[in-house]
């Protein structure tokens, strides 16, 4: 089994082209976008995903609103914003808008591993929760 | 010029047009004063001889020609008058119709004298009453004559008196005005009837000239300006008198009439010049202070042109190098992220037995380095070409620097320093940026983080008021900046910390941003003991009073 499962969302092609092939082989489930939409799309359809990891300036839908409607519609999906601009602005933006962490371009891997464990990690913990209340509610529902 | 003709101009305009008026007024008046001072001794002198025509009509209507042809009984008469009159009769006598003079009463032995040839006596015979002109006659003194004519048993006879001719001289030469002005009678022949005080020139000429003027006689007074042969301006006022026959003539050298006015006039034109004098130079210092002050305020406009298109560039510089910064992070993110794969795919069996393949893996390592650095490289990039807040708050600096402090601290925590402060309690609020001041004190204290980061010390924030400034002073006992590199540390580019960890900008920035404030930083330094920035925070006008009042 993946350690986890993630979106890869980025309009560098060869980004996430070689993104996706050194996370898979260091036992990621990676599937990818291109841009905000095509990575909502993903969503929709992909229920696994655990993580997503979203490059901030993208034509288009850009990083920013795209986070907004990925914790619209998926709240417990994390989202581990990546990017190439130097700028702490959008890095705190994002945070404020719920997302996970955030990484400066050129990342080392075994940083961006650790994040997306983490990260995978509380999606579980949040998910057994709700799973655990769920059950409670269940069992303690009167026949 | 143009500002010299447009003052000149109007001043010029209204003092000639003032001293035009003033002075034909001024002229009026004097011509006025004189016809009135000559009108009214005409009229004296008129009266004068009237009364003593009536004198002597008095005596032939009262006596009888008996009485009269009696010399002791004439004698009596001449000295009745002259008594009431004074000298001004010189004789009487009593003229018959041959011209012989049957009597006589006068200091001259004239009794029995023959006048039937003289001129007079003809005049005198034809009118009742006759006063003649001013002649010799047979005493050879000049005198002249006043006449009455009467009848006795069927024949004509006449008294005749002598006029004193110093008497009567007295009456016109009494006028002076003035140092030059005197006055005379003249017949309608210009011979003189009076001893003019001085011989006046060109009397014929000017005489014949008043007098065809005043062919019509009556009151009128004739005013007359003429200029003699030596170019003298003589004003000459002149009234008929004696039923037309003689001239009273006043005459002045027009400069005496009119030296009051001719004062006023000099004066007038010293003060117009002098004020015009005044206004040029008036006009040259200003213009020539307008024309300083343009020349300045060009200066200025260039330099500040210069700064516009200096700071221009740097801000097209600084947004250039945003954009590469932008830019050049994923193709570097997708070299390295390649590089990494390479690195990855290095591990499979395959290439392990490649004799080279430390090599190979040294040489992605490489990659992957300087991929990180490149992103150092744009993120501080970016950080300069950022704009910072540079607008102006009174703030109170005390909470600006517990800020930089907090903020610093965990970086403090890991470089093992304190930070300490020593804050002036309720410090006057100074005029500055917040963001630059926090730019400032956080280089500053960054820069001291960086200096004891091997030993660790303590990092002491002071804050005082002194003079106009508040003085704020971040110390540390780090290592000390050497005395060679005391006077370049606030250049541009000048750094002492590894390559890729310092710009060489930032006590830089501090210095510009004191500066602008008008403030001064200045640093002193031991090394191995201790290093101090001082910098002084020029507090705002009202501050310094309420300063002032309390230090009092």
């Amino acid at each position: 089994m993946a350690i986890a499962n993630v979106l890869l969302v980025d309009d560098e092609v060869p980004f996430v082209e070689t993104m996706t092939k050194r996370l898979s082989k260091r036992n990621l489930g990676i599937t990818s976008a291109f841009s905000g939409m095509e990575a909502l799309a993903r969503l929709s359809k992909e229920s696994t995903t655990e993580v997503v990891i979203l490059d901030v300036k993208m034509p288009g839908m850009d990083g920013i609103e795209a986070l907004r409607e990925i914790k619209k519609k998926h709240p417990l999906v994390e989202v581990i914003m990546l990017t190439g601009h130097a700028t702490i602005e959008t890095a705190i933006e994002g945070m404020k808008r719920g997302a996970f962490d955030y990484l400066m371009k050129p990342c080392d891997i075994d940083v961006l591993i650790a994040k997306v464990s983490e990260a995978a990690a509380r999606k579980r913990k949040q998910e057994e929760k709700i799973l655990e209340a769920k059950l409670k509610e269940i069992t303690l529902r009167r026949p | 010029m143009i500002v010299i003709v447009v003052s000149i101009t109007p001043m010029v305009l209204v003092s000639g047009i003032l001293l035009y008026q003033f002075r034909s007024s001024q002229r009026d008046k004097i011509h006025a004063h004189l016809a009135e001072l000559v009108q009214s001794h005409k009229q004296s002198i008129d009266s004068f001889l009237k009364e003593r025509l009536n004198d002597i009509r008095f005596l032939v209507s009262t006596f009888s020609f008996e009485e009269l042809a009696n010399d002791l009984f004439l004698q009596d008469r001449l000295y009745t008058l002259q008594e009431e009159l004074g000298p001004v009769f010189v004789d009487l006598g009593v003229v018959n119709e041959r011209g012989i003079q049957t009597a006589y009463a006068g200091p001259f032995k004239l009794g029995r004298a023959h006048y039937a040839e003289a001129e007079w006596f003809r005049k005198a015979f034809a009118k009742e009453h006759f006063i003649s002109d001013v002649f010799l006659g047979l005493r050879g003194l000049p005198h002249f004559i006043i006449t009455v004519r009467d009848n006795w048993n069927g024949q004509n006879w006449i008294l005749r008196a002598t006029i004193d001719f110093v008497a009567f001289s007295n009456l016109v030469s009494g006028i002076r005005v003035g140092e030059t002005g005197f006055a005379f009678i003249v017949n309608r022949d210009g011979e003189f009837q009076t001893k003019p005080i001085r011989e006046p020139v060109e009397v014929k000429s000017c005489c014949s000239e008043l007098i065809a003027d005043g062919s019509g006689g009556g009151d009128k007074v004739r005013i007359l300006e003429k200029r003699d042969q030596s170019g003298n301006e003589l004003l000459y006022v002149a009234s008929f008198l004696k039923e037309n026959e003689w001239l009273l003539i006043f005459q002045q050298d027009a400069s005496d009439a009119f030296a009051d006015l001719n004062r006023a006039v000099k004066v007038t034109i010293l003060i117009l010049l002098l004020g015009g004098l005044g206004i040029i130079s008036m006009a040259f210092i200003l213009s020539k202070r307008v024309i300083s002050r343009i020349a300045r305020s060009d200066q200025e406009k260039e330099m500040m042109d210069e700064q516009i298109v200096e700071t221009g560039k740097l801000a097209s510089v600084g947004e250039l190098a945003a954009g590469i910064a932008h830019e050049i992070n994923n193709p570097v993110a997708i070299m390295v992220e390649e590089a990494g794969w390479i690195e990855d795919l290095l591990q499979e069996e395959e290439f392990k037995e490649s004799k080279n393949l430390d090599e190979v893996k040294r040489a992605l390592r490489q990659i992957n380095t300087q991929g990180k650095r490149c992103k150092e490289i744009t993120y501080k990039l970016l950080s300069f070409a950022r704009k910072t807040d540079s607008r102006v708050n009174e703030i109170n600096l005390n909470e600006l620097l517990e800020e930089i402090v907090a903020l610093s601290s965990q970086r403090a925590k890991f470089a093992n320093v304190v930070i300490s402060t020593d804050l002036q309690e309720d410090p006057p609020l100074v005029s500055v940026s917040s963001s630059e001041m926090q730019q400032v004190f956080l280089n500053l204290v960054n820069n001291s983080l960086d200096a004891m980061e091997k030993r660790g010390g303590v990092i002491t924030i002071k804050t005082r008021v002194g003079g106009d400034y508040l003085v704020v002073e971040v110390m540390d006992n780090g290592p000390g900046i050497p005395k060679a590199n005391l006077g370049r540390i606030f250049d541009p580019f000048f750094t002492t910390k590894p390559v890729g960890k310092g710009t060489g900008l930032g006590l830089s920035i501090v210095y510009g941003i004191i500066n602008k404030l008008g403030g001064s930083i200045e640093v002193n330094s031991t090394v191995d003991a201790e290093t101090t920035f001082r910098i002084k925070i020029p507090l705002p006008k009202n501050a310094r009073k309420k300063d002032l009042l309390t230090t009092a």
